[in-house]
């Protein structure tokens, strides 16, 4: 019996895969439980803290560093040498790479997820462009002509929410800034590249070219529908919300492209996002619970789940299908994946970006603070923040 | 004889002061203990990473802007709601208490309803109310000729708009306290009042206000409690923003605890709110004993 946690909808449509392992394994039984997303964090660290983890977990990608940092979860690396079902070469290596930390691989993708523009085909040829921008240059360009042709009304052409900290990190990276330096223990948001990131986006704040937050829209996908917002920089997840909103006359006018990039390349870099498979080091089934794993990498079962709840297929092959090849939104996923990017791998990186990043993004936007205060105050926070860290490395030297 | 006796009441209560011992003083225990170290997700995996570090936390709670802004937020929900919430069930009390009213019932149990009903799908409704341009609240305003207010967006309008819907929310409970402080005051001392010729004002003046002393001071002393210790209201809201404008203490322990597990500087801030209120409630005490003796 092996116990396998996955969270929201994956969990309930996961067990519909069982009966077929249960069959070609006989004498393994797996047992899903659900935790939700929202509490998912919470309830695998108390887990752990109290012995009761499971065998197998669904882990989002930018969580990894922080299990494998409580040693909570194991180094598959020698697992992976002897299959014949998983090998690296069959994923997209960016998002491959969010699973290893210092040459060790912690967890096998599951699905897949990257950041890209959703936006309305309508409302960007109106301003001039048949195609999606392809630089920062052209994205700026289009999202003023879009509001000029606004006048007064209140209407945004692009959803560039402080309370979202994906794009500020990804225009960083686009513009070539090391997000953290000294082995990752001190900000380093002051660097002239992530500086002038992070002015290009906030300039989009100061030209009332996007809300401030998702306070003032409510509903984004009504928002897009009704033209009050016309370019959204999200993930696969939006995607049948969009398919509800935008139907009828609306149903042709919008779009999936790859984000603009910094200069000539295109498609500029996303971030790498999506869910791992992980074995607990508690685990007392380790063997059925790879096996499980290697079952849930065959590229029909990924399929299954692709059709079932849009989840991404973390392997290559399983983008030849018809499925997914025949769909035109998931044409600009694909060219996006293989221009993705991992976050830093430490277990600090989430409350740096979400806790301090976004609240600095905040005070910039709304010209609180000015961008160099802004971001000398995001370094000295990330630097509090990277203490332990750096005592830590310091220790071990 | 009384040892014994004695003796057999500890007996009895045994039962309940080892459960409120092992569950309520030792966490206690331990997380003062643990606001001396830097316990943290490091900590958790592997214990010998864990500093005793004194009183830094404490030290740097001072130096930690936004504590004092969560600390600047708390202070203004408490004085700005907590009065307010007295006066509206007070007021409501004292309505319903009248003789007037005709089917009390009705009104006491709409009056209460809000408190008993789930604060997450009250949030969603009031986030409703609260929406710059479709909400109920701008439209009645728009009859005053009062411009669009960007209630949930706007840093300065945020706390308001969490006032008025905590208020909203808590009155009820407040009130059928008052309700029932109310139904003690024996009747006699308002007919004597009606002899000697008293009008409303000197009634409420001189017999229903000081009257109400114990029930008063039990009432601001739980809402006092209460609203330094909010949480729920901004974090289904607004999540503490904009500008961190409605970001409360317990919010800022929860978030350093439970979301980025920095558990040892989580429990310095809650032993310091532990200490304000200790001296909330010992003012109350201090300020209005007097009036009850």
């Amino acid at each position: 019996m092996i116990k396998f946690w996955a969270m929201g909808s994956e969990a309930e449509f996961v067990t519909k895969l069982i009966p077929e392992f249960e069959k070609r394994n006989p004498g393994i039984k797996v047992h899903v439980q659900q935790i939700p997303w929202t509490a998912a964090q919470e309830k695998l660290i108390t887990a752990f803290a109290s012995d009761n983890t499971p065998d197998i977990c669904q882990l989002g990608n930018t969580w990894i560093p922080q299990f494998a940092s409580l040693n909570a979860i194991i180094d598959l690396t020698a697992w992976i040498k002897n299959s014949n079902l998983i090998k690296k070469e069959k994923y997209f290596e960016g998002i491959w790479e969010t699973n290893v930390i210092d040459d060790k691989v912690y967890g096998i993708p599951w699905y897949i997820d990257t950041r890209l523009i959703f936006y309305r085909t309508d409302v960007l040829k109106k301003a001039g462009y048949d195609n999606p921008p392809r630089n920062w240059t052209e994205l700026y360009d289009a999202c003023k002509k879009i509001k000029a042709s606004y006048k007064n009304e209140e209407k945004y052409p692009i959803f560039l929410p402080v309370n979202e900290w994906a794009p500020f990190v990804i225009f960083g990276l686009q513009a070539g800034a090391e997000l953290l330096k000294e082995n990752n223990s001190r900000g380093n948001f002051s660097s002239p590249e992530f500086k002038e990131a992070f002015d290009y986006l906030i300039s989009f704040h100061k030209e009332k070219f996007t809300p401030f937050g998702i306070l003032q829209v409510t509903n984004i996908y009504q928002a897009v529908a009704e033209e009050y917002l016309s370019i959204y920089i999200s993930g696969p997840w939006n995607i049948p919300e969009f398919k509800k909103w935008m139907k009828d006359e609306l149903a042709d006018k919008w779009m999936t492209a790859p984000l603009p990039g910094y200069d000539e390349e295109y498609p500029g870099v996303s971030l790498a996002g999506g869910s791992s498979l992980v074995i607990f080091e508690k685990s007392l089934h380790k063997k059925e619970a790879w096996k499980f794993i290697e079952y849930l990498s065959e590229v029909e079962k990924q399929l299954e789940i692709y059709k079932m709840i849009n989840n991404l297929p973390a392997l290559q092959e399983a983008w030849e299908n018809p499925v997914i090849k025949n769909d035109k939104y998931m044409k600009a996923f694909y060219e996006q994946f293989l221009n993705v990017k991992a976050t830093p791998k430490i277990p600090e990186w989430e409350q740096i970006v979400f806790a301090k990043l976004q609240q600095y993004a905040e005070f910039a936007a709304r010209g609180v603070l000015s961008i160099d205060e802004a971001l000398k105050r995001l370094d000295e926070d990330a630097d509090k923040i990277l203490e332990k860290r750096r005592w830590l490395l310091s220790q071990s030297k | 004889m009384n040892t014994d006796k004695s003796q057999i009441a500890y007996f009895f209560l045994a039962p309940a002061v080892s459960a409120i011992f092992v569950f309520f003083f030792l966490p206690v225990i331990a997380a003062f203990a643990i606001s001396f170290t830097d316990f943290d997700i490091y900590t958790l995996g592997d214990f010998s990473t864990l500093r005793f570090v004194g009183l830094e936390n404490y030290f740097k709670l001072f130096d930690d802007e936004l504590f004092w802004t969560a600390l600047r937020n708390t202070f203004y929900f408490v004085f700005a709601a907590g009065p307010l919430s007295i006066a509206v069930s007070l007021g409501a009390a004292l309505l319903l208490n009248s003789k007037l009213v005709k089917y009390k019932a009705i009104f006491r149990l709409s009056y209460f309803l809000p408190v008993v009903t789930t604060l997450v799908a009250v949030a969603i409704i009031w986030r409703f109310i609260y929406h710059k341009n479709f909400g109920l609240m701008n439209y009645f305003l728009g009859f005053f000729d009062i411009n669009p207010i960007d209630w949930l967006g706007d840093p300065v309008w945020a706390m308001p708009a969490i006032i008025i819907m905590a208020v909203w929310k808590n009155f009820g409970y407040n009130m059928i306290i008052f309700i029932a402080g109310l139904q003690n005051i024996p009747e006699e001392l308002y007919e004597a009042a009606d002899i000697e010729g008293a009008n409303a004002f000197q009634k409420f003046k001189s017999i229903t206000l000081p009257m109400l002393a114990p029930t008063t001071l039990f009432i601001t002393i739980i809402t006092m409690i209460g609203y330094f210790q909010l949480f729920a209201e901004p974090y289904v809201m607004t999540q503490g923003g904009p500008l961190n404008s409605t970001l409360s203490i317990v919010q800022y322990m929860y978030q350093e605890g439970f979301r980025w597990w920095n558990m040892g500087y989580s429990a310095s801030i809650a032993f310091v709110l532990f200490f304000i209120i200790f001296l909330g409630t010992l003012a109350q005490f201090k300020i209005q004993k007097p009036a009850i003796s």
